[in-house]
């Protein structure tokens, strides 16, 4: 019994407590993103966003929290209620979930498995179940469309990311993200990391990625002039609120996984700053990718739903394949 | 060991549960669900056998791709409910049929199964020591086995071949089918496409 309680309760009450600590800094953490998030917006469009609650409105998403918390739960009539309510879950977990596996500094990483980035595909592939259920559970037509749309979407472009994938661990000849990012470490700084040798690959990841998230201009699934607001049409107070953690989370999920794989984790730019901690360069790098995709929200125009498609098979499949050849045969011959 | 033995059993358990709940619910999405579930238990037991690459691949191939395509195909077949389960009955004399066949051949393979006859085994044994999972089942797939991979790879290729035939729809014939040709859409001109004109009052373009 001894051993029952070395072996497997204590480790498992650490690496609870562990888990507890990286979900609260990461949703602390999304909090403040989320605010940055609507005030580089409002910069763009020369406004000023949220600036009542707080000073210069930091603590309105908080304030958004409680009001979400308090409001009523309201489920249609006729909609399947069971799968209805699971769906927000769905979504929150798998997107949570999958932070365990990346790697905040050197051997900062709840859990260092062999084949982390399987990992995160397989959970960021079951994201798509989140909206599938909550737009068939709904019982109605904008939901519906929003959810069709948006599985065919995050299935399309899970293809290229999975190439783009490829053709780092191609480069790495690892599948464990903290090897990665030491596959990239070298004299030379940031001219080591992995963008530079696949720039095409990193731009095909940002973009698969914003595709892959729903975030604008591919944020089809819940085109409000369309849609009213895609799947989430029926959803109301907690369960919206999970809906939008969900996917704030899986947002900054795919920044991390960015900086993994394309801008050395956390290592510094030059290597003469290596003082720094890289837990900061991390969080910097994450905040930097985070930037690119505010920017994007604020500036570019919606796809209509036939050139997302069109970009993902016809654009982005072909070039990946190209590009995991070239690498793969740079590697065996070169 | 102890732990081991009761995930097992907590993954087995939910897995035939959900399996049985496949079967029986009422509600063909909810099925698929099911289906989801037991995926997932079998990934899990996978990875109580130390094979994790096997456990994710199952989980990206399956549930990220293939249930999603069941749970697309079941939703928008707007089934009713209630004719399915009477029209149970008269399929339970095949079933039975099917499901007896595959026990007595499941039966017939577990006892004459014998360990040290199967020759897979001595590929795990090599070398296992500093290898990951992963890299082992590439060493079996790519060297040994590289004619029945780069088989299946042809096969699958065929039936994609084959699907993406059955959905091209060019009907020569009809040539009043409106296509989309993107680069002359991009490459419009504004000078050609946009015209400035003086209307006098009254008398129309």
């Amino acid at each position: 019994m001894d051993n029952l309680l070395i072996n497997y309760l204590i480790p498992l009450l650490i690496i609870a407590l562990k888990s507890v600590f990286l979900i609260t800094a990461l949703l602390i953490t999304i909090a403040f993103l989320l605010l940055a998030d609507r005030k580089i917006w409002a910069a763009v469009q020369m406004r000023r966003g949220p600036n009542v609650v707080g000073p210069f409105g930091l603590l309105q998403s908080f304030a958004d929290l409680l009001k979400f918390v308090l409001k009523e739960v309201i489920i249609p009539y006729n909609a399947d209620k069971v799968v209805f309510l699971l769906a927000p879950f769905v979504t929150t977990v798998f997107a949570i979930s999958a932070w365990a596996v990346i790697p905040f500094d050197a051997g900062l990483v709840l859990a260092d498995i062999n084949i982390g980035i399987l990992y995160i595909l397989a959970i960021s592939s079951l994201g798509v179940y989140g909206i599938i259920m909550g737009g068939w559970a709904s019982n109605s037509k904008y939901p519906f469309l929003g959810a069709l749309r948006s599985a065919a979407q995050m299935v399309s472009y899970e293809v290229s990311i999975g190439f783009v994938i490829i053709t780092v661990i191609l480069l790495s000849g690892s599948l464990n993200l903290s090897d990665i990012v030491y596959a990239q470490a070298g004299n030379y700084g940031f001219l080591n990391w992995y963008f530079i040798p696949l720039f095409p690959m990193f731009v095909v990841f940002f973009i698969s990625a914003l595709a892959e998230t729903n975030r604008p201009p591919f944020d089809l699934p819940e085109a409000e002039s369309e849609l009213v607001a895609g799947f989430m049409v029926e959803y109301s107070s907690t369960p919206y609120l999970m809906f939008m953690l969900g996917e704030y989370v899986s947002i900054v999920l795919m920044c991390a996984f960015g900086t993994i794989l394309f801008l050395g984790g956390w290592l510094p730019i030059f290597t003469f700053l290596d003082f720094i901690p890289g837990f900061v360069w991390f969080v910097l790098k994450v905040c930097f990718m985070f930037f690119l995709f505010a920017m994007v929200k604020a500036i570019v125009p919606r796809y209509r739903y036939d050139q997302l498609m069109r970009l993902g098979w016809k654009v982005f499949l072909p070039l990946s394949l190209l590009m995991v050849a070239l690498t793969a045969t740079y590697v065996v011959f070169i | 060991m102890i732990v081991v033995s009761t995930l097992f059993y907590l993954f087995s358990f939910i897995m035939i549960a959900s399996a049985f709940m496949v079967v029986l619910s009422r509600n063909p999405v909810h099925s698929v669900l099911f289906l989801i579930l037991c995926f997932f238990n079998s990934a899990g037991i996978f990875l109580l056998l130390g094979a994790e690459f096997l456990a994710f691949i199952l989980v990206i191939v399956y549930v990220g791709a293939v249930a999603v395509l069941f749970l697309f195909v079941v939703m928008m077949l707007d089934v009713e409910f209630k004719s399915i389960t009477s029209t149970v009955i008269s399929y339970l004399p095949i079933g039975m049929t099917i499901g007896f066949i595959l026990l007595a051949e499941l039966m017939l393979v577990l006892f004459t199964w014998n360990r040290d006859s199967v020759k897979m085994m001595s590929y795990t044994t090599e070398n296992n020591e500093q290898m990951s999972n992963t890299e082992m089942l590439g060493m079996v797939l790519y060297t040994d086995n590289i004619l029945f991979f780069q088989l299946a790879g042809l096969i699958l290729l065929a039936s994609m071949i084959g699907a993406i035939v059955l959905t091209v729809n060019h009907r020569p014939h009809r040539p009043s089918a409106k296509r989309q040709n993107i680069s002359v859409q991009v490459d419009r001109d504004p000078k050609e496409s946009i015209e400035n004109i003086k209307v006098k009052p009254g008398s129309g373009i």
